[in-house]
């Protein structure tokens, strides 16, 4: 179980406190699907990082079964299970598809065969790239495919994505759908993503509709996505008016 | 072979006991074994230090070891090593040179290679250089490596410097006839206060010549590195230059890199980045379990693999 209680994150900009995160208290159950959603800016990311301790919060704690993590380092959470896909992954000269899969399961040696399986579910044919380097003869998208792959090769209890689909192609994302439709069935981790995209949203146990740096809302999709249109263009006057004009 | 002898031809030539095949094993300037096949003969220069040899056209994958070590103290030596490589041959040469310094005095190798490789042959030359030891005295290799390609030669030239030379002034010259290939990987590290100077001369000099220089380099402490790699196009041909390089504490790298196309239809492209490791590569790997010394250790080892 994850927990954070009155989680804030503030930055100093031009002598100017600006909050990012302001009191969150969230608990996650295990083996749910989360999809976090809302608006550019609103503060997703930085809750996401905040739970891989890739940024430390102002004030406030979180907890991860049970074990207080708010004063551990990234490291020391991944070791507890917590996995973390990047929006941006970056390239590594020298290291090849198979080593990073390999140091994602543990450092440890892993069949081909078993290479090749992470690598099929994210839509990617394990024979062109599971002895490539991960620089920059890769575009933006085999990347990111690559980075969820390694993800899938950590084995760990919380997942978490951030958007997932950003720099995919339509049909990798079909390939990523089918994937985490499966791991949604096993019910064995859990999933925490960020994303816009609906058919990740509609795959949801729960979405959290993070804005101005707040859960604004909780619930199934059913309940928030209506909310979420109203936020957005459909629920804009100015745009509405445009559009009667 | 003491266990000196024996970390020493491990490091630098990956040997456990006798290599099979043709082998040249020099130590402390003197002949420590050789051995010829029927297709590759080594022998001892009549008129300076060094060997010349000899394979036969037509030879196919036999591998050549000639390593070199000096473990004692104060040996300062320059050895001229010929090749003559004859027509459609398909061969590996492993050499390197290895130096143990325990003493207060310097020891220095400075080997230089010629290859006249002949018409289709195909040639994969390894060279690592290591050196070790707790003394004062320095360990020093200046390799030169010269290589002349005939119409349709290819070779891949592997060199690297694993760590303990504090001081290498390398040059390395290669001439492309027509249809040739020359794949040219240097992996170089120095640390604490070791200098290294790396020049290259590349010449395309046949029509479809091609070559790439892969130069990949680590600096750590106060060491420095200067590089030249330079690519003259003489004909129609391409070639290709990517230089890398990591610098760590307070270290100091200079490329000075040139392309020369004296051909208009010479495809010349030059690349070369110097930087540290990216903090979101550390941070990568560090939610993937390492610790941020291990994933520093990781890039680097990646890197310089």
């Amino acid at each position: 179980m994850l927990k954070l209680e009155h989680v804030s994150y503030q930055v100093t900009e031009e002598g100017q406190a600006l909050s990012i995160l302001n009191d969150v208290s969230l608990t996650i159950e295990d083996n749910r699907f989360i999809v976090i959603t809302g608006p550019n800016g609103g503060g997703k990311t930085t809750l996401a990082k905040i739970i891989m301790g890739l940024v430390t919060p102002t004030s406030g704690s979180i907890f991860y079964n049970g074990t207080d993590i708010t004063h551990l380092g990234i490291t020391e959470r991944a070791k507890l299970g917590i996995s973390y896909g990047f929006q941006q992954p970056p390239r590594f000269k020298g290291l090849r598809v198979r080593d990073l899969l390999e140091l994602a399961a543990g450092n440890t040696k892993l069949p081909r065969e078993a290479c090749c399986q992470y690598l099929t579910r994210v839509g990617l044919c394990a024979d062109d790239y599971v002895d490539r380097e991960v620089d920059a003869s890769l575009s933006g998208g085999e990347v990111k495919r690559i980075e969820i792959a390694t993800i899938l090769a950590r084995q760990s209890g919380l997942l978490i994505f951030d958007e997932p689909e950003a720099g995919i192609d339509l049909w990798s994302f079909s390939r990523l759908i089918e994937t985490f439709q499966s791991i949604r069935q096993q019910r064995n981790v859990t999933l925490l993503i960020i994303s816009h995209q609906e058919r990740i949203i509609s795959l949801a146990d729960e979405i959290l509709l993070v804005a101005d740096g707040e859960i604004r809302h909780r619930g199934p999709k059913e309940e928030i996505f209506p909310l979420i249109m109203a936020d957005t263009v459909s629920g804009c006057c100015y745009m509405n008016e445009g559009a009667h004009k | 072979m003491n266990q000196i002898d024996e970390t020493l031809l491990a490091q630098i030539a990956d040997l456990h006991g006798t290599p099979e095949g043709a082998y040249n094993i020099r130590k402390d300037s003197a002949l420590a074994g050789r051995s010829n096949t029927k297709n590759i003969t080594i022998e001892t220069k009549a008129d300076q230090s060094g060997i010349d040899i000899h394979i036969r056209p037509d030879t196919k994958y036999e591998v050549v070891h000639i390593p070199v070590i000096i473990t004692q103290s104060g040996i300062e030596e320059l050895v001229y090593n010929d090749f003559f490589i004859g027509e459609n041959c398909d061969v590996s040469i492993i050499a390197g040179c290895g130096i143990h310094n325990d003493g207060h005095n310097r020891s220095q190798h400075d080997g230089i290679h010629t290859f006249h490789i002949g018409k289709n042959s195909h040639v994969r030359y390894s060279e690592k250089h290591y050196g070790q030891g707790n003394g004062g005295g320095e360990k020093i290799m200046n390799p030169q490596t010269i290589l002349y390609l005939e119409e349709g030669a290819s070779v891949q030239l592997d060199t690297v410097q694993i760590r303990g030379v504090d001081s290498t002034k390398r040059y390395t010259k290669v001439v492309v006839a027509k249809n040739g290939e020359a794949i040219l990987t240097e992996r170089l590290l120095t640390h604490g206060n070791q200098t290294a100077v790396s020049e290259m001369d590349v010449f395309l000099d046949g029509e479809g010549a091609s070559a790439r220089i892969i130069s990949r380099s680590v600096a750590q402490d106060h060491s420095e590195q200067t590089f030249y790699p330079r690519m003259i196009g003489n004909a129609p041909s391409f070639g290709h230059v990517q230089c890398d390089s990591i610098l760590m504490g307070d270290a100091k790298i200079r490329s000075i890199p040139a392309i020369t196309a004296n051909h208009t239809d010479a495809q010349l492209i030059h690349e070369a980045a110097i930087g540290r490791i990216a903090g979101d590569q550390i941070t990568k790997l560090m939610t993937l379990g390492l610790t941020a010394e291990e994933a520093e250790e990781r890039i680097l080892s990646g890197f310089l693999k």
